[in-house]
């Protein structure tokens, strides 16, 4: 009955039938190749796993996949994410065998090409940045938040400042900010936007003291504005005696245009998968790496990559650096995933970085005025913006009782995936809207046309919004029970059957 | 520009609609003051070039070698279906599923990903993906103490040094202390948790323990008492962490069954290559009372308004976006690609086929195991072991060196692996697999001979070209 | 309309007192704003509470909110029913939905709360 309704699949475990599995990927064990093992130390019985032929297996990911969309499906214009085109040679690029298949202990001597690739990526995002080094460590932009944050706690320490328990973050910052701030012992401090949607300064101002340790500040801002008090901002927080972190999120925005570290700020991560095109893999890996200045090298996690005078390179040795905040996760990051963003860095170089941010800021300007000129979206924010713009159906639900959560669903029908919405939360119905550099002006105009249809639909046949999606595979889910009654696993109905659909 | 579509005709568009001359007006309200000057970048290079360089550098990378590596990150067959389904557009350039009703795809294979994990864990409770081992670990040890509201935790020393260095980066920014149990010296159960001293560190009712965590395997390669370290640590009033090897559950005694309340590990065996650091897959898992302490997206099975099965991301309150200050984790970006390869990889071989890549591994251990005994270097402990193991090789270090010359990557120096242990200083780690050929095991064994007998010094050339 | 037997608080707690006895809940207002309750953290019996500090959470589909207490006292139970049936705090807020039972430490804490009427006003600016 529905479009693709045949292409809903069934789980593994109903595809799974006994003695269907690919019999012979790997040579067969001895039968006695586990006697020697305590028999209280192993497994009574098998686990009960799934047993599937591969054209099958195949059939499952594969029908799977065409439910899904990504980037390489149509528009997905994401605000805060930079969903634009993952380069196809990075993903080459990270199946080389002489990068895949590096064991991350291997002696230096044995990886010096992935060190060199290591090193060339430290540096260039410094250069980027302004900033004076790099740990390539932090497995996802949290983590890079959570390192930085742990570098602050480690400077103030170090300086016999251990008073300094508070961190100042907007309240339109990402919910990772304030996580993260609690999770490396620090209390939140928020502070309200100014009407304009900048930073209130004065609020700023009242809140520094002796107990502040830092600064949290997405630059350009969640809301897409770049920060123009930024430098009284950034002298009044050094004057406290605190220190300026900058979330990197939107870098995309300030290619070429602005370097964070030589603005002032002391320390920022990067989203090598917003900015630097990897890809977001239905929820990651990612990477974020963490640029600092010079007063904060001396705590960066170890171990950095290091050149040594006969040009060769080699990792840290532990204890090298002894003031070190030691090490956010195993290894030395997510190696695949820098091997892309620097294939994507290379690509562009500094002319093409920053025609990147010059189109994404001038997609974002235009998609806005279109929806500025109708007025059927209110844009609260005086322009221009940045690399994405809030949008707000406050009015439209005054008008219609239809909602922003609605319109978003009502896009899917038109071929869109929807923006970011209910966020940041200080915007009411808030749509923020990031069309990024790698849409063509036609997109952008088609996007406009239907998100000012469905502003029309509202109004004349609004139940056709509210009960969006219709062509998607699924409709609206029933999102209350799945918290209330949690199936977080299959299990088969009869026990005695594990190989049976439950 | 290199990867956008917009031509200067376009841009003149754009331009025009908004009433400006130039993209420069729009960065008007960047200060002057720190308006960047041009970025100092190699120049940006043609695809072919581009491709040449990095085949340069990886060619400069030695992935050649027989090697005997392991300490947590295993070379294993990859099956060539796991990769092919990664390269799934649709897949790997989606976003996170926030979007259910576009992301079923998403949603339904890290749903499979958390039951298979769950069946080999026999936790049912499976989170989306954590970083990596080393930070599930830390983050396990984290939810024992908002579980039970103490403030102390017990790590073995038989846990990998990176995963106790990272929880102890994780502890630090907290009012949480951990001791870690030390590992029994001599004897049977040399190599593994010293029991009696775990006993001696749970009895302390000034500072009661909120987690012990152990591995199985742990780090030595060895077979701990699990059991019997759950015992201890439940009959005290603390939870137990399991940190496991996923290959290993197709063959050995599962978590659940050793009564462990989390289990957390590193995912990289289930089909995810060494890429020497990362992307990798942190496993966390538990028992269900415990969900609402389990960091990270969890994804749950559900109706539509049609009445149809579906999948969605649940119990998100949990989540940072909107507990901001009051989440257990600041995690949003996790590893969900890793966990799609884990999940193919595991539905590739099927139990039999993962029980079969364990099995082999061990049979392979054994054989490596006799022929280095019999070049002369025998096990450093007595214990049982699944697939890996330390060798006792007097300047363990020099002798990885000169091997390593010879083509072969003879495992870790123990005293690399954990520095500033005396004991560990005549110590090599190292693993078999089924990727492990007879060939390898007679080089590696025939060069150790080889080596044992000669006088130490490093030879001239290149790595591999050592005499035979 | 909301119930005129009950006070309530600034952070949409209800508080009804019965002899020494006060039974605590969230108005409808809160339950609507919330959305879809899934699930109610509450604290032990035996925790003594202080006036509006918080006892718990409760945790919609998309949100969170602390619970406060609107008056202090010694916790006698929690509603045992929220534990399966968290919706019923949306479906009936000030009956089935109720959430804790405190004994109460000091009755004139009572007279500090807002009336039926002020909390009505209250909700009408909101």
């Amino acid at each position: 009955m529905s479009v693709t309704g045949p292409k809903l699949q069934p789980t593994l475990f109903e595809l799974s039938g006994p003695g269907r599995a690919a019999g012979r990927r790997i040579p067969q064990p001895p039968a006695d190749a586990l006697d020697r093992l305590p028999a209280d130390a192993l497994r009574a019985t098998l686990p009960a796993l799934p047993e599937i032929d591969e054209a099958s297996l195949v059939r499952h990911y594969v029908n799977l996949s065409q439910l899904n969309w990504g980037v390489d499906t149509g528009f997905y214009p994401l605000g805060s994410c930079t969903m634009k085109y993952n380069p196809k040679v990075n993903e080459w690029a990270a199946r080389l065998p002489g990068f895949a298949g590096l064991h991350p202990f291997a002696p230096d001597e044995t990886a010096q090409g992935t060190l060199e690739l290591l090193w060339e990526l430290e540096r260039d995002l410094a250069e980027i940045s302004g900033m004076d080094a790099v740990t390539l460590q932090p497995a996802a932009g949290a983590q890079g938040e959570l390192t930085g944050i742990l570098l602050v706690r480690a400077y103030h320490r170090a300086r016999g400042d251990p008073e300094r328990t508070e961190i100042l973050i907007p309240d339109s910052a990402h919910g990772t900010n304030p996580a993260t701030a609690s999770m490396a012992g620090f209390r939140t401090v928020n502070i309200s936007s100014a009407p304009d949607g900048g930073v209130d300064l004065e609020a700023f101002r009242a809140a520094l003291g002796p107990r502040t340790a830092a600064i949290m500040i997405t630059n350009p801002s969640t809301l897409g504005l770049f920060e123009r008090h930024i430098v009284e901002l950034l002298e009044m927080v050094h004057a406290a005696g605190a220190l300026a972190y900058m979330d990197g999120a939107n870098l995309n925005a300030i290619l070429g245009r602005f370097r964070p570290g030589a603005a002032g700020f002391d320390v920022m991560h990067f989203n090598v998968h917003k900015t630097f095109a990897t890809p977001h893999g239905g929820g990651g890996p990612g990477a974020g790496p963490v640029g600092v200045r010079r007063p904060l090298v001396p705590f960066l996690p170890a171990p950095l990559v290091l050149r040594e005078p006969d040009g060769t390179f080699r990792l840290e040795r532990p204890g090298e650096r002894p003031s070190s905040i030691g090490r956010m996760r195993g290894h030395v990051g997510n190696v695949g995933i820098l091997v892309r963003a620097w294939a994507y860095i290379r690509a562009h170089g500094a002319d093409g970085l920053r025609e990147v941010s010059d189109d994404a800021v001038l997609a974002a300007n235009y998609l806005r005025g279109r929806l500025e000129a109708d007025g059927a979206f209110e844009i609260p924010f005086a322009g221009p913006c940045a690399h994405e713009f809030i949008a707000s159906g406050a009015g439209l639900k005054r008008a219609t009782g239809v909602r922003t959560l609605d319109v978003a669903k009502r896009l899917i029908d038109k071929g869109y995936h929807p923006p970011t919405i209910y966020f940041p939360h200080t915007v009411d119905e808030a749509m923020l809207i990031e069309p990024t550099e790698t849409e063509r002006l036609e997109t952008l105009d088609a996007f406009a046309d239907a998100l000012l249809e469905i502003a029309r639909e509202a109004h004349e046949t609004p139940e056709l919004v509210t009960s969006a999606p219709h062509s998607a595979p699924v409709r609206r889910l029933d999102e209350a029970t799945a918290a209330r009654q949690p199936n977080l696993r299959w299990l088969p109905a009869d026990p005695a059957e594990p190989s049976r659909a439950g | 520009m290199v990867y956008g579509p917009h031509t200067p005709d376009d841009r003149s568009r754009m331009l025009d609609a908004l009433g400006i001359g130039s993209v420069d007006e729009l960065f008007d309200v960047i200060p002057p003051a720190v308006r960047a000057g041009p970025m100092h970048l190699p120049p940006g290079l043609t695809e072919l070039d581009l491709m040449a360089r990095l085949r340069t550098l990886s060619g400069h990378n030695r992935v050649d070698l027989a090697s005997f590596l392991g300490a947590g990150i295993y070379r294993h067959h990859i099956p060539p279906v796991v990769d092919q389904i990664l390269l799934r557009g649709e897949f790997y350039t989606a976003y996170t599923p926030y979007q259910p009703e576009i992301s079923q795809g998403t949603l339904q294979t890290i749903y499979e990903y958390q039951s298979l994990l769950a069946e080999l864990t026999g936790l049912g409770v499976v989170s989306a993906s954590h970083y990596d081992g080393a930070t599930a670990t830390a983050e396990a040890a984290l939810m024992t103490c908002r579980a039970t509201r103490r403030e102390r935790v017990l790590v073995s020393r038989g846990v990998h040094p990176q995963s106790r260095q990272t929880l102890a980066t994780y502890f630090a920014g907290t009012n949480l202390t951990f001791d870690e149990v030390p590992l029994v010296h001599e004897g049977p159960a040399a190599g593994t948790t010293d029991l009696a001293a775990l006993g001696r560190l749970l009895d302390d009712p000034e500072r009661p323990v909120a987690g012990v965590v152990a591995a199985q395997p742990n780090v030595l390669g060895l077979l701990e008492p699990m059991g019997q370290i759950g015992q201890l640590a439940h009959a005290a009033g603390a939870l137990f962490v399991a940190v496991v090897e996923p290959v290993s559950l197709a063959v050995l005694a599962p978590p659940a069954a050793y009564e462990a309340d989390i289990a957390a590990g590193e995912g990289q065996p289930l089909g995810i290559p060494p890429q020497y650091g990362g992307p990798y897959l942190g496993i966390l898992a538990c028992r269900d009372p415990l969900i609402r302490q389990i960091p990270g997206r969890l994804i749950g099975m559900t109706s539509d308004a049609d009445g149809r099965r579906a999948y969605v991301m649940t119990m998100r309150a949990r989540e940072q976006d909107i507990r901001r200050e009051k989440a257990a984790s600041n995690i949003c970006t996790n590893q969900a690609l890793c966990a799609l390869a884990a999940a193919v990889y595991v539905a590739a071989l099927g139990p039999g086929g993962l029980r079969d890549v364990a099995a082999t591994g061990a049979a392979r251990a054994t054989e490596l195991a006799a022929a280095l005994a019999d070049a002369g270097a025998p096990r450093l402990h007595p214990g049982p072991y699944l697939n890996e193991f330390a060798i006792r090789v007097p300047d363990a270090v020099a002798v990885h060196r000169r091997l390593l010359h010879r083509g072969i990557l003879a495992g870790i120096p123990l005293a690399e692996l954990e520095p500033g242990v005396p004991a560990l200083a005549d110590g090599l780690l190292v693993c078999a697999t089924e990727c492990t050929t007879a060939e390898e095991i007679e080089l590696f064994a025939w060069a150790l001979r080889d080596e044992l007998g000669s006088r130490p010094g490093v030879p001239a050339g290149a790595i591999g070209e050592g005499s035979r | 309309m909301i119930p005129s037997d009950l006070h309530y608080t600034k952070e949409h707690e209800w508080v009804r007192v019965e002899g020494g006895v006060a039974t605590v809940g969230i108005t409808q207002h809160a339950a609507d704003q919330l959305g879809d309750i899934v699930f109610v953290e509450l604290p032990e019996p035996g925790r003594k509470l202080e006036q509006f500090a918080t006892f718990g959470v409760v945790e919609s589909v998309k949100a969170v909110s602390d619970l406060f207490a609107p008056v202090a006292g010694e916790v006698l139970e929690g509603n045992p029913g929220l534990a399966t049936t968290p919706e019923v705090v949306n479906s009936d807020p000030y009956g089935a939905g109720w959430m804790l039972r405190i004994r109460l430490s000091d009755p004139a804490q009572v007279g500090q709360l807002l009336d039926p009427a002020a909390y009505e006003a209250l909700t009408a600016e909101g």
